[in-house]
């Protein structure tokens, strides 16, 4: 009985009738239409992206000339947005390596779906969280000197200071990240050559196939590379936000100075990166008729990817708050009760509803293949990660050890626009992505559907065996 | 370049005028930051390439010059800036260490400290440290040092060297009020030091934590690390922002660490971290530190720890001495008299 089970058939990770050509043909044609029938739809989220760019820019030409006192900061909250949005977009892009590295390496095959668009999202979520730092510095243009360079100002890093990692972790990533993509992308720009029209197209994509022909030599090679470069990219997806969570950790301030925070951050990200892969597919899938390629099984398990990191950062929610009891220092206890019933204690709550309590309902396979709920479940998680980065810096800081320098943290309207102007930069990168690039692997889809066959066959031959009743060779003897 | 050479120049007096002793000038750059020796009374300048460009080779001028490509923006920065502090500092510089009369029964305090000051200031810099000891109890909460602080240093609204926080104790109506001066602690294990990326603080041997402006990049790390709040950011306000003009008060030179910087536009130490330095420049000139002088109760004390001599030396051995938040392990060179 249990062997019949066994063979029941799978929830489909790629819809039925589809064919190579019909896969190759639904993808590489969006990238490859015509410029004058570019659809009205991308023409106007395009449009509305890069307004929001452009705020950024507006938001970012004001900082530079007035400096860090337009934001709300003051001398308790010398960190703010800037800090919040740098680790939340550094977050976000976590899922992109989670999804194409660690999976891949786990041979999770549905992954080549959503792989590609998820790695498009790492790139450009550590595009904007890159900046931020910058942007923070009250001297931004010596930002440089944060690199280790030989120079005659006898400037060099600190290698004590977490922030020097920092550089280094969010180079490393971001290098990786995008040799991992464009390597990814190789294969596919030479099928984008051969099935180009126009002869700009060709050439263009000629260019970035480095003269792919798809010969046997070029595939294991491929391979080889790609295996290697998710080698490389998986103790990114863990050292990078360990690393972002080590600029608090090493301060003494209650509230940062965890030992937890390590792990807590590492499952974070993971979660707020799988909230804004759905964010960002279910629409997409939706507009560009992709259902056949991001199936319900593949929402269903980054639901569950998500309920498993949420329970993860639940835990840590809980855990900061026993420590703070358990510690007995009236400072950590404090920041306890100040986060629970303190002038920012709604969005300590709104935090718990966001992060811990509602992701309780992907335990239900009802919720987890309710698309709408995903949908909205997903921008209720990218709020609350949100706010737990707000809660950890601001709550953290504004009533720290002496009572006589508490001070609050108002956030002025460009603290608003540089965040809000930051989904811009976001957005339009991401709107030029779906337009001009495949976002769906094209190759991999093609062997995903290769292997479904196999197994498909596999499948209905062991059932015609079974139904027969013929005896097992094992049992004949 | 004629403007930016006089401007060498007067800065190469400022640093002859505040190097304590031979032995440090040879020091180079790096080893300054790196707090171990001699270390850092004065925050190092971009040098500039002093040799004529004809005298060197043609590759090694194109060194020079990529070298200092990405320096140039800072050196145009700093160049272009009219300070209009040669008369300040050299008015500084001309100062000698005043005669003092002999001790006296009965002479104020302070007098005893400027001895205390002259003695420690013909030792070599690596056996001084300098603390400073505030008798809570003689305290009333007049904010005088913050003012005086406020002055000496010339501090932009937002920056406070040395606040003095207050505290109602007791209820209705039995309450009495507290206050606590809380200049920057100069700690032994100052954790802002290791969290700053760019090597732009550090601790002098004379136990005073330095910032280096021109180094400093802003990202106001120091400042969240600080468990006692002691660094402030300066965010480039002015007291007279919404005046119709910009007061003369807001354009004084702070003579900071000997260094007569005027805050315009976005120079430093606009967009720094800023902290309490026990007013550098004076104590090296023989002068106490300003909320010391101020002090109309007399509750500041400062001086040289090492020295057993030393009036600091006496009250810190005194029973009833604290320090803020020692289970934090900083080693605080702040003592309070409770």
């Amino acid at each position: 009985m249990q062997r019949y089970e066994q063979i029941e058939p799978m929830e489909p990770i790629i819809g039925p009738g589809q064919t190579y050509a019909t896969i190759t043909e639904r993808i590489s044609s969006i990238p490859l239409t015509d410029l004058r029938q570019t659809p009205r739809g991308w023409l106007v989220g395009f449009a509305i992206s890069f307004s929001f760019l452009m705020l950024f820019l507006i938001s970012i030409l004001w900082l530079f000339a007035r400096g860090t006192g337009i934001w709300g900061l003051n001398i308790p909250v010398a960190w703010g947005f800037a800090i919040i949005n740098f680790v939340w977009w550094i977050g976000i892009g976590h899922a992109g390596t989670l999804i194409s590295a660690v999976l891949l390496l786990f041979q999770q095959s549905w992954r080549n779906s959503i792989n590609r668009f998820a790695e498009a999202m790492t790139l450009f979520a550590v595009a904007c969280a890159g900046l931020f730092p910058i942007l923070h510095l009250g001297r931004p243009w010596l930002f440089y000197w944060l690199i280790p360079y030989p120079n005659t100002l006898g400037m060099w890093p600190q290698f004590r200071s977490p922030l020097a990692w920092d550089v280094f972790a969010i180079s490393t990533y971001a290098t990786v990240s995008l040799l991992f993509w464009l390597v990814g992308l190789i294969p596919d720009f030479a099928i984008l050559r051969d099935r180009a029209a126009g002869k700009l197209q060709r050439q263009i994509f000629g260019l970035l196939s480095l003269g792919w022909r798809s010969s046997s030599r070029h595939w294991h090679r491929y391979e080889m590379a790609y295996l290697i470069l998710a080698a490389l990219s998986t103790p990114l997806v863990v050292s990078v936000h360990s690393i972002v969570s080590l600029d608090f950790a090493v301060s003494q301030l209650p509230g940062w100075h965890v030992t937890i925070f390590p792990p807590y951050f590492v499952a974070g990200a993971v979660f707020s990166g799988f909230a804004m892969v759905l964010t960002l597919t279910i629409p997409i899938r939706k507009w560009y008729n992709l259902e056949d390629f991001i199936t319900m099984k593949h929402l269903d398990n980054m639901a569950k990817v998500m309920l498993v990191t949420g329970s993860i950062v639940f835990y840590g929610y809980l855990m900061e708050l026993f420590y703070g009891w358990y510690s007995a220092s009236a400072f950590e206890q404090f920041m306890v009760l100040n986060r629970m019933i303190g002038p920012y204690a709604p969005f300590f709550w709104a935090l718990i509803v966001c992060n811990g309590i509602i992701p309780q309902l992907l335990w239900f396979k009802f919720f987890r293949q309710n698309i709408p709920f995903l949908f909205v479940f997903s921008i209720i998680v990218n709020i609350g990660m949100w706010l737990e980065r707000f809660v950890i810096v601001v709550i953290s800081l504004h009533r720290e050890f002496l009572p006589s320098s508490w001070d609050m943290y108002t956030p002025t309207f460009w603290d608003w626009s540089l965040y809000i102007g930051s989904f811009g930069l976001f957005f339009t990168l991401l709107f030029l992505f779906i337009r001009f690039l495949p976002m769906i692997n094209i190759f991999e889809m093609s062997m995903l559907q290769f292997s479904e066959n196999e197994k498909a066959h596999g499948r209905e031959a062991r059932r015609v065996q079974l139904a027969g009743d013929t005896p097992e060779p094992a049992e004949m003897a | 370049m004629e403007k930016y050479a006089r401007q060498r120049e007067v800065w190469d007096r400022m640093a002859d005028a505040f190097q304590p002793t031979e032995s440090q000038t040879s020091v180079e750059p790096l080893a300054d930051r790196s707090g171990k020796a001699g270390v850092g009374t004065q925050p190092t300048p971009p040098k500039a390439q002093a040799t004529p460009i004809n005298l060197v080779g043609r590759r090694e001028a194109l060194q020079h010059m990529t070298q200092n490509v990405l320096a140039g923006l800072t050196l145009a920065l700093w160049s272009s800036q009219p300070r209009a502090v040669e008369a300040a500092a050299s008015e500084l510089e001309a100062l000698e260490l005043p005669e003092l009369p002999p001790p006296q029964p009965g002479e104020d305090v302070l007098m005893r400290m400027m001895r205390d000051l002259q003695r420690a200031l013909a030792k070599p810099k690596e056996q001084r440290h300098w603390v400073m000891v505030i008798d809570l109890r003689k305290c009333v909460g007049c904010h005088a040092c913050t003012i005086a602080c406020v002055t000496e240093n010339a501090l932009p609204p937002g920056v406070l060297y040395r606040p003095v926080m207050e505290e109602e104790v007791g209820t209705y109506p039995h309450v009495a009020r507290r206050f606590l001066p809380r200049p920057c602690l100069q700690c032994g294990n100052p954790p802002c030091v290791p969290v700053c990326p760019v090597h732009a603080t550090w601790k002098g041997a004379d136990g005073i934590v330095v910032i280096d402006y021109d180094a400093c990049i802003g990202c106001r790390y120091c400042i969240t690390a600080c468990p006692y709040g002691a660094r402030s950011f300066d965010f480039g306000e002015h007291h007279s922002d919404n005046a119709p003009h910009r007061a003369e008060y807001d354009m004084v030179a702070s003579p900071e660490y000997g260094q007569f910087r005027q805050r315009q536009g976005q120079q430093s130490p606009v967009g720094n971290a800023r902290k309490c330095h026990f007013c550098k420049h004076r104590i090296e000139k023989g002068m106490l530190p300003q909320c010391v002088t101020t002090c109309i109760g007399r509750a500041t004390f400062f001086g040289d720890a090492n020295d057993s001599a030393n009036l600091v030396s006496e009250l810190i051995a005194s029973p009833n001495v604290m320090r803020l938040k020692e289970e934090l392990g900083t080693e605080p060179s702040a003592y309070y008299l409770v």
